[in-house]
């Protein structure tokens, strides 16, 4: 057991996990001789060699298409796509190729491929790299689409992906990369998909979110408990796999619920919770569900990200306002 | 190639004008069951035949794989994958369509050129893993135009992977001619990438097959891949829902038909005194009686049944998938 930020819990994830099982291999750019532009790879390319380490061109799209074939080949690929907003690149491998191939195949084949990639905003990175794109990919059926907040889930999520026989995209908080550390086990352990974790209990109304925004909403919580709310904070960790009862029996224990993300707000993820939460806990709902997310305008440059993404006085309104309702 | 003295010998001649003719047939039928209304859509290979069959001669269907677009029915069949397992899938069955286990296919793809990242994948996984097979990728020259082919071919030749891309330069995309695709030729890009590419008479089954004997051969001696250009005529529509009348120019047609492969091959081997009238109606007998057979065996396979939208979407499906096929399950009762 050691104490390990996020990066370190990617970085022991792989390297226990390619110790383990000799057919997982990472490729993407800039990840062998750098060791990743976030060093999550660090260390990998000295220990396991170039066969299993890849730098690769400059083409996402390649680096996932061809990982489908490395799967088929017998190979268990982790590939790196270096910022989710340049994920478009190779949106047209993920969702029609990766995430229909074993439909395709009639379970001839599978892609036993992770596709690693951070997001999100709260660091001032140039264009594209905070996008939160993660919604448009819950729309490719076959694909699973998790979303880690802390270092413990991180490591157990990864080795969860790995070992998935399906896609799984995996997309870490790129702000809380070295924000903080817990304690993260060093042999093997998995996190299961599909469980949301109840980071917080709170009676008066529940926060919903993932990744970078879970964290978001427990300093949200903390300023709301001294204000007297009780606020709950649900991580759901995976969008796909959604857990549904998770979710239901704590919105219907509270009876108040605002969700948060950092995508826009038009057909965002938030918009499926909402749906859903009126779909299966009406009766138990008090209020309006209400949703705290980017607005619906491309990523600002960074001077001005502190107005676009949601906030802690933001997301302390929309409780306020949820809680009294 | 040395003209006068193909690598491929007559008796391989025999074998590969009875895929190419076995192939001509299937168009036949495939197109008449369409009309019928009993087949779905579907695109022939009628004038590529020879680029198709000289290629996957190449191959040992043991360890190597072919990779198609969807215009390479006999290279999928050369492998081994059933016939009747192709004809299910026209008609719309689910199961019988898989492709069996001990056949080295991977599935037709009809997003143009993405199948040839998944073939460099594959090679380059099969040399990191020192396994024997070669890769051979197929795609027309209008997919030559995606950015998937650049991405692929660059990867390839970085990984030295153990490909052959077979680019089938029928002249016609829909209706977008040749001249639209591209400036250059096509064979040229190789280069680019650091491999040899090569142009060659695609209606021609021994040089087709010479050239691609020679790539199988550079693939596995670990030396990498190679670029095939073969300049071909797409006899036939696009698909079945294509009217080429539309945009093919005044007498295209019947100077490409001139180049028919199947003619030029039987007139080859007649000249050898292994083909004439006889011969053409043994096999052509023996073709129609195949086919026959397959349609029976696919006919007689279960139906799609409404439960398998939900069957191989994932190994593990999320319990809202599950409640969905509860849901339909429902609306199907017994039938589903």
């Amino acid at each position: 057991m050691a104490e390990r930020n996020i990066v370190e819990a990617i970085r022991d994830g792989l390297a226990f996990e390619m110790e383990r099982d000799e057919r997982v291999i990472v490729l993407g750019l800039d990840i062998g001789k750098l060791g990743g532009v976030f060093r999550t790879t660090q260390g990998l390319l000295e220990r396991f060699g170039p066969d299993r380490v890849v730098d690769t061109p400059l083409a996402e799209g390649g680096i996932v298409g061809s990982s489908l074939g490395l799967a088929i080949s017998g190979l268990v690929p982790v590939a790196e796509i270096q910022f989710l907003g340049f994920a478009h690149q190779a949106f047209h491998q993920i969702g029609p190729q990766l995430g229909r191939y074993r439909y395709r195949s009639r379970g001839r084949y599978n892609a036993q491929v992770t596709i690693r990639a951070p997001f999100g905003g709260g660091v001032k990175t140039p264009e594209f790299h905070p996008d939160a794109v993660e919604a448009q990919f819950v729309q490719a059926p076959g694909v699973k689409v998790v979303c880690p907040s802390n270092p413990y889930d991180t490591k157990g999520m990864l080795l969860e992906a790995i070992r998935d026989p399906d896609p799984v995209l995996f997309l870490e908080p790129q702000r809380l990369y070295r924000k903080g550390r817990q304690e993260v086990p060093d042999g093997d352990y998995t996190v299961p998909f599909g469980r949301a974790r109840l980071v917080r209990e709170g009676s008066d109304v529940t926060l919903i979110a993932w990744s970078a925004a879970v964290e978001l909403c427990e300093r949200a919580a903390e300023e709301l408990a001294r204000e007297g709310v009780a606020a709950g904070v649900l991580d759901l960790r995976t969008l796909v796999p959604l857990d549904v009862e998770g979710l239901v029996a704590e919105v219907s224990r509270t009876g108040r619920a605002v969700v948060v993300h950092e995508a826009p707000l038009s057909a965002g993820f938030g918009a499926e919770i909402v749906a859903t939460l009126q779909q299966e806990a009406f009766y138990s709902l008090d209020a309006p569900i209400a949703r705290v997310t980017a607005w619906d305008t491309p990523y600002p440059p960074g001077s001005l990200e502190g107005w676009y993404l949601p906030t802690v006085r933001r997301v302390v309104e929309a409780a306020r306002r949820t809680a009294a309702a | 190639m040395d003209g006068a003295r193909p690598g491929l010998s007559v008796e391989g001649a025999v074998e590969g004008l009875r895929w190419m003719m076995l192939s001509r047939a299937f168009d036949a039928r495939a197109t008449a069951m369409q009309r019928q209304g009993r087949f779905g859509t579907f695109s022939p290979v009628k004038g590529q035949e020879a680029s198709v069959v000289g290629t996957s001669l190449a191959l040992d269907p043991r360890t190597d794989w072919v990779v198609p677009s969807y215009r390479e029915l006999p290279a999928l069949l050369r492998q081994g994958h059933p016939l009747e397992r192709v004809m299910a899938g026209y008609l719309g069955k689910i199961g019988g369509a898989r492709i069996p286990d001990d056949v080295n296919v991977l599935p037709n793809q009809v997003a143009l050129a993405t199948q040839l990242q998944h073939a460099v994948g594959l090679a380059w996984g099969l040399r990191l893993q020192r396994k024997p097979g070669v890769v051979m990728a197929y795609c027309g020259e209008g997919a030559a135009s995606e950015g998937d082919f650049h991405e692929a071919c660059n990867m390839a030749g970085v990984q030295r992977a153990p490909i052959v891309f077979v680019l089938m330069n029928n002249q016609w995309a829909i209706s977008t001619s040749r001249e639209v695709q591209s400036a250059g030729e096509f064979y040229r890009r190789a280069e680019g990438y650091g491999f040899p590419g090569v142009a060659v008479d695609g209606n021609d089954l021994f040089a087709v097959h010479d050239v691609a004997r020679e790539a199988v051969d550079r693939a596995r001696r670990g030396d990498g891949p190679t670029l095939i250009d073969c300049l071909t005529y797409r006899l036939s529509f696009h698909n079945t829902t294509d009217n080429p009348r539309a945009y093919l120019p005044d007498g295209w047609l019947e100077r490409a038909e001139q180049e028919d492969p199947i003619r030029r091959l039987q007139a080859y081997l007649a000249g050898q005194g292994l083909w004439d009238d006889a011969a053409r109606a043994a096999m052509e007998g023996e073709i129609a009686e195949q086919l026959d057979a397959a349609v029976e065996a696919a006919t007689s396979m279960p139906s799609a049944r409404p439960g398998e939208i939900f069957e191989n979407v994932y190994a593990d499906p999320p319990v809202r998938v599950r409640q969905q096929r509860e849901e339909l399950a429902h609306l199907t009762g017994a039938d589903g």
